[in-house]
């Protein structure tokens, strides 16, 4: 497979801000991108993310299941120590029957799943049938490994429902892919996967398995600072996705864990009584 | 050895503080005007809102030699939309194409931190709120700059609408009328000035409404 490099050139882009024809075109190769003229590019970039200081901490987690996969994540995203969104679409819909999970640099994954819907679509009108989750995941996988090194920050997993049933892989900025049943990706992962770990079973109904994401999702943001905000969770099954909750985790909590009614007049009543 | 590293970054701070509160059928989009490096002010009349389509404002601080050349791109590309199709960008329509430009210059950024504020296909205010490389997010209110993290939390307490993640979706506008959003901008400038030292000199504000926009200045502290 020749190795796509178009990113590391320096020469204008092609496509160009402002060409009327072919805008398509731009999209179907690799858009490339203006690059510092420095001889620490390495060093030029550490600043330059420090600068930028992209969103990062936050906690997804999707996994497959009997009645097909469920994707969860919270909505928190944090420049350093600061709150910059409580309210960020982590699930992102790339079409129908398809949904990505953001973690890392949230422009990055941003630009990249809109790119990667746009791949799907161009492969539909080309080959006249949907693409396959293996097929998406792969795209988007290659794609990121071509810009190996360069400082991308995409933690992602890839969930839907093709020909072969349902598919979930996990995508990474380092180009890699793994294929799985289970998944967790962020600072808060190692809480959701204690809870999304000990409470699966692969027989579980919808209802359960889109309770157990909730709480896997609530936990986490619990105990990691990085991650709150709103905890939603999606299903995808044969038809597509469908939104089944988004509730937000401050809330949950006294869903979860509700406040007894005030214990100082009982304890009084009951020395009355004596 | 140790390593050589560069004396001159491309990059300096000019600070400012925007500001963008979406209502029902307006967008109030406010900036103070003063241009600082270090800490020395270089000028406070200098205006950080430039109006890009009817119905969409783009407010940005940080570098402003970079914001300037964003700016210019932006317009460009706008000119040749209308060309194209015979009518003026949407505001969300805007909104993709800057979180667009933004990420093509991914590994050599804009030093711009911009709040996009206008008026939807319904007329409805909307807000549009980025980061330096272009991940962006339809808000009921936004602040960037140097002052934003004294003002976000007050607009927090004030205009704290419901996530527009819960579900059932509700709406992110703010129930506020215009002569109170304008009155909340100001009260919230007044406040950035006293404690961060590069908000100060004047506050320009820009009402959008479906019938046009307006502008209004008010002075603020230029210690």
């Amino acid at each position: 497979m020749k190795l796509d490099t178009s990113g590391f050139e320096t020469s204008m882009p092609t496509i160009g801000f402002g060409s009327s024809n072919d805008m398509l075109d731009g999209f179907s190769t690799v858009p490339s991108f203006d690059l510092p003229r420095t001889t620490d590019f390495d060093g030029f970039q550490k600043e330059a993310v420090q600068m930028v200081k992209p969103a990062k901490g936050t906690t997804t987690l999707a996994f497959i299941f009997k009645e097909g996969v469920m994707v969860a994540a919270d909505s928190r995203a944090s420049m350093g120590g600061y709150i910059s969104s409580q309210s960020v679409k982590k699930i992102i819909e790339i079409n129908p029957y398809m949904l990505g999970t953001m973690a890392g640099g949230a422009a990055d994954c941003q630009f990249w799943h809109r790119n990667l819907g746009i791949k799907c679509r161009l492969h539909e009108l080309a080959n006249k049938r949907r693409i396959s989750v293996s097929g998406a995941s792969k795209l988007l996988a290659n794609m990121l490994y071509s810009y190996r090194g360069m400082g991308l920050s995409v933690g992602t997993m890839i969930a839907g429902w093709d020909e072969t049933g349902p598919g979930l892989y996990y995508v990474d900025n380092e180009g890699g892919r793994l294929k799985g049943d289970r998944f967790s990706v962020g600072s808060g992962s190692p809480y959701a996967y204690g809870v999304l770990d000990s409470g699966y079973k692969f027989d579980m109904s919808v209802e359960e398995a889109s309770e157990l994401a909730r709480r896997s999702i609530y936990h986490a943001t619990f105990r990691d600072g990085a991650s709150g905000g709103v905890a939603s969770v999606y299903h995808v099954g044969p038809n597509g996705w469908t939104k089944l909750s988004g509730d937000d985790v401050g809330e949950l909590h006294y869903h979860y864990y509700p406040v007894p009614p005030a214990i100082a007049e009982q304890v009084m009543e009951e020395a009355a009584a004596e | 050895m140790t390593k050589q590293h560069a004396n001159w970054s491309p990059y300096d701070n000019n600070g400012g503080t925007c500001v963008a509160i979406a209502g029902s059928d307006y967008c109030v989009i406010a900036a103070d005007t003063r241009m600082s490096t270090g800490y020395s002010i270089l000028t406070r009349d200098y205006s950080k809102i430039h109006k890009l389509a009817d119905k969409a404002v783009l407010s940005s601080s940080g570098f402003q030699a970079d914001v300037k050349a964003l700016q210019k791109v932006l317009t460009s590309r706008h000119l040749v939309y209308q060309h194209q199709h015979n009518k003026q960008m949407s505001c969300p329509a805007m909104a993709q194409l800057l979180s667009n430009t933004l990420y093509f210059k991914r590994f050599f950024p804009y030093y711009a931190f911009n709040v996009l504020g206008g008026l939807d296909e319904n007329g409805k205010g909307c807000v549009f709120t980025y980061d330096a490389v272009g991940s962006y997010e339809k808000v009921g209110y936004s602040a960037q700059g140097s002052g934003s993290t004294l003002i976000m939390p007050f607009l927090d307490n004030q205009l704290k609408s419901p996530s527009p993640l819960l579900l059932p979706a509700q709406d992110a506008i703010t129930p506020l009328s215009e002569p109170e959003a304008v009155d909340l901008v100001k009260t919230v400038f007044a406040s950035a000035t006293e404690r961060d030292i590069y908000t100060g000199d004047k506050l320009e504000i820009m009402i959008l409404k479906a019938d046009g926009i307006k502008t209004e200045v008010m002075d603020l502290r230029k210690d």
